[in-house]
């Protein structure tokens, strides 16, 4: 029985062309019966996620299954001429290992993958296509994943701007929930931010812009209030996270400005994320009590750190992988199959 | 029996610090089983030990310098186990077993090794008061302990540094909060054991060194003074996080005078 793995990624194909070979759920059971009837073939999991699209497949004539699944891609897609890459076992095998541990994917050691490949292998398993050999393939699979989360750094981190802002957070506050933010500025940055805030449970958040209907209209989108921008440090007493994006072109929240303020918070943090440039508060306001300031570099650096990091840890994984892999043939030797 | 009953648990503890150590320096600490199996099998064998030496001398074993600085770390790591799951602080136990692990190996390389018997002739109010004391000076090693651990994370969030011990160490607001609950627990129960220590001396007619008195009085007004200005917002996190820090180390070295002098009495 060999493992054979046929498909394109982010890393061979644009988007234009992966699109291309996307699988949607609707046509994912035709699909799986119409591969079925390649001879040779005795079960598949197909893989569409909007990074790739994979097949995997148990046979024990790869060389007729491998030109029978060209075929039935060159019809699918019309005859593209895709950069198809194939793997048989152990290729295949360590493939299938690193795209669920996410050391394949765009962000390295993202999780998203792990859930769509158990969603594929689900579909797969209930239109009754697996085999054995693909049923312990993936449930391995998914076991090594959970090892190399646990066991290595490989999910360090975040890695975008805002992620990084939430984690922050809460490093600062602990639970978000019932905390407020406060936007002064409404650009797209500091939306998308405070969108990311949102989806984490934030209690409340107030928006300030120098045009006051702009901020009514995205408060209203997020679900929020608006304040008069010559109002916004009257209302910063309540605030724990207040979100700076505006198009001063000198800083708006100076030490000046912040120190009485700070005064009425009874001690608590208050974690300014500056996402402008010109920078909207002066870099002094650091040295505060219980103020957290980071600027847009900062949280870029780390996110660079973070990156850093996980790409360091890529060896380990890899070891774990090799590992893992070994055991697999292994047991495929143990378990020589003709049919399932 | 004692010497070896302690020779373990200064080990287990040693573990759990050399572990830290370890992970922390190759950059993949993760709070883990490791620490809190070496500080709960440190805490038992603790408990075994204070329990072997209580039987020989007839009383709580809290009679010499060596029990009472053994005595002290039992009741830090008692404390440690009953708040740091509360409190989600687990790494609370990293930064906890090097400060117990040293004064357990300062207790035992130190001149003065456990009491051959008890000295308080079997006066409850004596040894409730000595031994509420030194739970409360459990409680304040594990204040500055959360004090430590504030100011390193503030230190990590103010140098924006994103390292193992940002993602590892708990929030700061969190950490704040535990510092200042463990100095009103600790002093909670030094007021309750002064109160004891004053019912020793009224009913019992247990006599108290001035001195001990005065340096006992100084830490107690030095912990109150820090709750009080906290209270009215005159102290903000970080600074409390410092006080009690220095407090603790004020008390950490008045203590061996303070058990010299009520020794000598």
């Amino acid at each position: 029985m060999n493992i054979l793995c046929a498909g394109i990624s982010h890393r061979s194909a644009t988007v234009d062309i992966r699109e291309k070979f996307a699988v949607g759920p609707h046509e994912l059971e035709q699909a799986l019966t119409r591969i079925r009837g390649i001879d040779g073939l005795a079960g598949a999991v197909i893989v569409s996620t909007c990074n790739r699209v994979e097949y995997y497949t148990a046979s024990v004539c790869p060389i007729r299954v491998m030109d029978g699944l060209r075929g039935y891609l060159q019809d699918r897609t019309g005859g593209i001429d895709a950069p198809l890459y194939t793997h048989e076992s152990p290729a295949s095998v360590r493939h299938l290992f690193r795209v669920a541990s996410g050391l394949d994917s765009m962000v390295i050691g993202e999780t998203e993958i792990l859930g769509q490949l158990k969603q594929a292998y689900a579909a797969a398993t209930a239109f009754g296509a697996t085999t054995r050999h693909l049923n312990k393939l993936f449930q391995h699979a998914f076991r090594v994943a959970k090892q190399v989360r646990s066991e290595t750094q490989i999910t360090r981190g975040s890695t975008s701007v805002g992620s990084v802002a939430v984690d922050l957070a809460g490093k600062i506050f602990g639970d978000l929930n019932g905390r407020t933010v406060m936007m002064l500025g409404a650009g797209e940055i500091s939306e998308r931010t405070a969108r990311s805030f949102v989806s984490r449970g934030i209690g409340t958040v107030i928006v300030t812009n120098r045009t006051f209907e702009r901020a009514a209209r995205l408060a209203e989108e997020i679900g929020g209030a608006a304040v008069h921008f010559d109002d916004w440090h009257n209302a910063l007493d309540k605030v724990d996270i207040l979100i700076c994006s505006t198009a001063a072109p000198h800083p708006v929240v100076t030490r000046e400005k912040l120190e009485p303020l700070l005064k009425r918070r009874n001690d608590r943090p208050l974690f300014i994320i500056d996402l402008a440039v010109p920078r909207d508060a002066e870099a002094s306001v650091n040295d505060l009590e219980n103020v957290y300031l980071y600027d847009i570099d900062s949280l870029e650096e780390i996110v660079r750190q973070s990156l850093e990091v996980r790409r360091a840890e890529v060896v380990r994984c890899e070891k774990m992988i090799d590992q893992h892999v070994s055991e697999y043939v292994a047991w495929m030797r143990n378990h020589i199959s003709f049919l399932t | 029996m004692d010497r070896i009953l302690l020779t373990a648990a200064t080990f287990c503890l040693l573990l759990s610090f050399g572990y830290t150590l370890f992970a922390l320096g190759a950059g993949r600490y993760r709070p883990g089983r490791v620490n809190l199996v070496a500080i709960l099998g440190g805490f038992v064998i603790l408990t075994l030990d204070l329990w072997s030496r209580g039987h020989a001398q007839g009383s709580c074993p809290i009679n010499s310098l060596f029990d009472v600085l053994v005595f002290m770390c039992w009741s830090t790591l008692l404390i440690y186990l009953v708040i740091g799951p509360a409190y989600h602080l687990s790494l609370l136990g990293a930064f906890t077993s090097p400060l117990v692990f040293l004064v357990l190996l300062f207790a035992q390389l130190g001149p003065v090794g456990p009491a051959a018997h008890g000295r308080f002739d079997h006066d409850p109010w004596t040894e409730l008061h000595a031994a509420l004391s030194l739970v409360a000076y459990g409680a304040f090693a594990l204040a500055a302990v959360a004090g430590l651990m504030y100011l390193v994370q503030d230190r990590q969030l103010k140098t924006r540094r994103a390292g193992a011990l940002l993602y590892n160490l708990p929030p700061i607001a969190d950490l704040g909060v535990a510092n200042a609950r463990l100095i009103g627990l600790g002093f909670g129960l030094l007021t309750a054991g002064f109160a004891a220590g004053f019912a020793a001396g009224h009913i019992s007619g247990v006599h108290v060194h001035s001195v001990k008195f005065v340096a006992s009085i100084f830490i107690w007004a030095g912990y109150g003074g820090i709750l009080v200005l906290r209270r009215i917002r005159r102290l903000p996190p970080r600074r409390t996080a410092e006080a009690s820090m220095l407090v603790f180390c004020v008390a950490l070295f008045a203590l061996p005078a303070i058990q010299y002098l009520s020794s000598s009495k």
